[in-house]
C-alpha cells in the first residue's frame, strides 16, 4: 500500500498511460516545462520528451481542435485545459466537432480523445475560475463525462477513458488535490460505466459526484448519529448516467437528496430528480430534495464562497427534511 | 511543378474536373428547386478552378479538410458523385447515411474530412491531422480549404501560429471570394491583404489567381512539395468569386450586378477552354465528348440518389457513441 494524494494519483495515471500507450500524448498549457498548473504533470516532460508532453500557447480552441484532429489521425491525445471556465474558449471544438463527428459522418469517424480539466470552487478564486460546468457538458450527446471523486478514481479513470473510442471529458475537482488515500501499488483501471455506492444505507439516498462526495460522506456521518442511515452514491459518470443504480437505491430508501455543485436551474440535479420522478415516483415517501450552489457567480470572500456552496450542514438539513420523523 | 504534369492530359483533366463540378452544382440547384435536396445548399459555381487545380497536388495518402461549400472539393478528391448526391437527398446510400447533408460530406476512405459548417472550425482539425502525421513520422500533407470569412475568426489565427510554431505539414488554401456570406471583405477586415497575415506568422504565402486552373495547379504543386519536404506550412490566397448567391436562401442584395458581371468575364471554364483551344489541345468534338461523360456520371448519380432508400427511423440514435448506451 502506498499513501497518495489526488494530485499524485492523477500524475501516476497519466504517466502510466503515456508509458504504456505509444499513441498517447499530453498537450496543454504549461503541461511541460512548468509541470502542469496543478503540478499534475511534473517530471513527465523530462521523462518522456516534448513530443509526448507538449506545451501549447493560449489557444484553447486550436489545441483542443488539434486533439480532435490528431485523434482522427490515429493518435490518442490527452488534452489538458487549465480550468473549466477556460474550456468555454474551446466549446466550439468540443460541441461542434468532438461530439458530432461520429454521428455526422454516419459512423465513419471516431474521436478517441480525452480532455482533462479542473472544475469547482472552494479556493477563493472567484467567478472566472470556480464554476462547475460539467453539467452543461453532460447535456451533450456524443460526449462521455467523468468526475473522479476519490484518489483511486483519479488514478484509474484516465486509462479507461483513453481506451474508450469516444471523446471523454474528465473533471478533476480543484478542492480535492490534497485528498489522501492508501492505494495498492499498480494503476488499476476504473469502471466508468457504473456509479459506486460509497456508503450503504437504508433511510435516504444521497446522490452526488466529484468535490461534494466528501461533504456528503461527512453529512452521512452526522446523520448516523441521529439514527439516520444514509446511502451515498458517487455517480462517477455524469454522461451516461447510471440511472439503474440510482433508481435501485431510491426504491430501497424511498427518499433522495441530490447534491450538485452546479447551479440548480437546468442542472444535472434537475435531470436526476426528473429520472427519479419518472421511474420511482410511487416508491417515494417524500419529495426529492436538492442541494446545489446558490445562483450567483462564485464570489471571492471566504464566507460568501462557503455560503454559496453545498456544505455538510445543508446536506444534513435536506436529508432530515426527506426523512421527517418517519425513520 | 514537374514538366510532365504540364502535359496535355493534365490540362484536359483540369477541364474535366471543373466541368464535373459546374454541372453537378447546376443540377444540385435544379434539384433543390424540385425539393429533392433540402437544408442549406452552398454552390461552388465560379470557384471550380481552385478545387480542380489544388486537388491534383495531393496523393491518396494526404488529407483534405473543407468547408460547407465543399461539393467541388469532394468531387475533385474522388468522392463518388453518386454518394454525394445521395447524401444531399438524405438517403441511406449517401456518404454519411443521411446524417450530414450538403454541408457535411465526409469520406474517410478518401481521407476527405468534411464538410465543416462552423466557419474556421475545420482549421484546428486540419492542424491535428497534420500533427498526427508529424508525430507518426509520415510524410503526408493535410490540405485545408477555407474562405476569407474564416480569417476574421480566432481559430484561424491560433491555427496559423501553431502550424508554424510546430512546423506542421499543413497546406492552407484560402479561397478569397471577397464576401463572408453578405459582408464584403473590406467591411470585415482592417487588413485585406491576407498574405500579410500569413507572413506575420512567418508562414510563406502567395496570392494566386483562383480563376486560373493552371495557375492554381502549379502553385499548389509547388507549395505541397515544400510542405511534404518538411519545410513547414504554406499559405495560398486564391482570389475568386462565387457566381451564385451565398446559399439558396440568399437574395444577394449586397452585391452590385455590375461587379458580378465583371467577374463572370473571368469565368474559369471558358478561360481554360480558350487556352486549350489556342494550344490546339481541344476542339468542339473533344469538348462534346467530355461533356457527355460528365453528363453520364451526373445522370447516374441522380438516378442512384432517386433510387436510394431512406434510413429507418429505428436507426436514429446509431453512431452517437461506439456502443449504443
Amino acid at each position: 500500500m502506498t499513501k497518495l494524494n489526488y494530485r499524485e494519483a492523477l500524475r501516476d495515471g497519466l504517466r502510466d498511460a503515456l508509458v504504456r500507450e505509444p499513441r498517447a500524448f499530453l498537450m496543454g498549457l504549461d503541461v511541460g516545462r512548468y509541470g502542469g498548473t496543478y503540478a499534475v504533470s511534473r517530471g513527465l516532460l523530462e521523462e518522456l520528451g516534448p513530443e509526448r508532453v507538449r506545451d501549447t500557447p493560449l489557444s484553447e480552441s486550436a489545441f483542443v481542435g488539434a486533439g480532435i484532429g490528431a485523434a482522427i489521425g490515429g493518435l490518442l491525445p490527452i488534452v489538458e485545459i487549465m480550468t473549466v471556465n477556460f474550456s468555454l474558449l474551446a466549446l466550439d471544438q468540443i460541441m461542434n466537432n468532438a461530439a458530432t463527428l461520429r454521428h455526422m459522418t454516419g459512423g465513419q469517424l471516431a474521436v478517441p480523445l480525452v480532455i482533462r480539466m479542473t472544475t469547482g470552487a472552494g479556493r477563493q478564486l472567484a467567478a472566472q475560475h470556480s464554476h462547475s460546468l460539467e453539467g452543461w457538458y453532460a447535456h451533450i450527446p456524443g460526449l462521455r463525462i467523468l468526475a473522479p471523486a476519490t484518489v483511486e478514481d483519479a488514478r484509474g479513470m484516465l486509462w479507461t477513458a483513453l481506451m474508450d473510442p469516444d471523446p471523454v471529458l474528465i473533471f478533476e475537482h480543484a478542492a480535492l488535490f490534497g485528498l489522501e488515500a492508501e492505494l495498492e501499488g499498480a494503476v488499476t483501471p476504473v469502471d466508468i460505466d457504473h456509479a459506486k455506492i460509497r456508503r450503504a444505507g437504508k433511510h435516504v439516498s444521497l446522490v452526488t459526484y466529484g468535490g461534494t462526495l466528501h461533504k456528503t460522506l461527512a453529512a452521512a456521518e452526522t446523520l448516523a448519529k441521529d439514527g439516520i442511515d444514509a446511502e451515498v452514491i458517487d455517480l462517477r459518470s455524469l454522461r451516461p448516467l447510471d440511472t439503474e443504480t440510482i433508481i435501485a437505491s431510491v426504491k430501497k430508501t424511498r427518499r433522495a437528496v441530490i447534491i450538485d455543485e452546479g447551479w440548480r436551474s437546468g442542472s444535472l440535479s434537475a435531470e436526476i430528480s426528473a429520472r427519479v420522478m419518472e421511474q420511482a415516483f410511487y416508491d417515494l415517501d417524500a419529495p426529492v430534495e436538492r442541494v446545489c450552489t446558490a445562483e450567483v457567480p462564485i464570489p471571492y470572500a471566504k464566507q460568501l464562497e462557503e455560503a454559496a456552496l453545498p456544505q455538510p450542514e445543508t446536506i444534513v438539513q435536506a436529508a432530515r427534511k426527506t426523512v421527517g420523523t418517519h425513520v | 511543378m514537374k514538366t510532365e504534369e504540364h502535359s496535355p492530359e493534365m490540362k484536359i483533366d483540369l477541364l474535366r474536373q471543373m466541368l464535373r463540378i459546374r454541372r453537378f452544382e447546376e443540377k444540385a440547384a435544379e434539384l433543390y428547386s424540385a425539393a429533392k435536396i433540402r437544408g442549406f445548399l452552398h454552390l461552388y459555381i465560379g470557384q471550380e478552378a481552385i478545387a480542380a487545380g489544388a486537388m491534383r497536388a495531393l496523393t491518396a495518402e494526404d488529407a483534405v479538410v473543407s468547408t460547407y461549400r465543399e461539393h467541388g472539393h469532394a468531387l475533385a478528391r474522388g468522392v463518388a458523385a453518386a454518394a454525394i448526391m445521395a447524401e444531399m437527398y438524405g438517403k441511406a446510400e449517401g456518404c454519411c447515411h443521411g446524417r450530414g447533408g450538403s454541408m457535411h460530406l465526409f469520406d474517410v476512405s478518401k481521407r476527405f474530412y468534411g464538410g465543416n459548417a462552423i466557419v474556421a472550425g475545420g482549421l484546428p482539425l486540419a492542424l491535428g491531422l497534420a500533427l498526427a502525421d508529424k508525430l507518426a513520422g509520415r510524410a503526408r500533407v493535410t490540405a485545408c480549404f477555407f474562405g476569407d470569412g474564416a480569417v476574421a475568426e480566432g481559430e484561424f489565427h491560433e491555427t496559423m501560429n501553431l502550424a508554424v510554431l510546430w512546423k506542421l505539414p499543413l497546406l492552407l488554401l484560402c479561397e478569397n471570394n471577397l464576401y463572408a456570406m453578405g459582408t464584403a471583405i473590406a467591411r470585415a477586415l482592417s487588413e485585406t491583404d491576407l498574405c500579410k497575415k500569413a507572413e506575420s506568422y512567418r508562414m510563406p504565402a502567395e496570392r494566386i489567381d483562383g480563376m486560373d486552373a493552371l495557375a492554381v495547379a502549379v502553385a499548389s504543386a509547388d507549395a505541397t512539395a515544400a510542405v511534404r519536404a518538411g519545410e513547414g506550412p504554406r499559405f495560398l490566397e486564391l482570389t475568386t468569386y462565387r457566381f451564385r448567391p451565398h446559399s439558396m436562401f440568399d437574395p444577394d442584395l449586397y452585391r452590385d450586378k455590375a461587379e458580378i458581371a465583371e467577374w463572370k468575364k473571368r469565368d474559369p471554364l471558358p478561360r481554360h477552354i480558350g487556352r486549350l483551344k489556342e494550344e490546339g489541345l481541344l476542339d468542339a468534338a473533344k469538348i462534346d465528348a467530355i461533356e457527355r461523360a460528365v453528363a453520364d456520371e451526373l445522370a447516374q448519380a441522380v438516378a442512384f440518389a432517386d433510387a436510394g432508400t431512406l434510413e429507418p427511423v429505428e436507426s436514429l440514435t446509431r453512431d452517437v457513441y461506439a456502443r449504443t448506451p
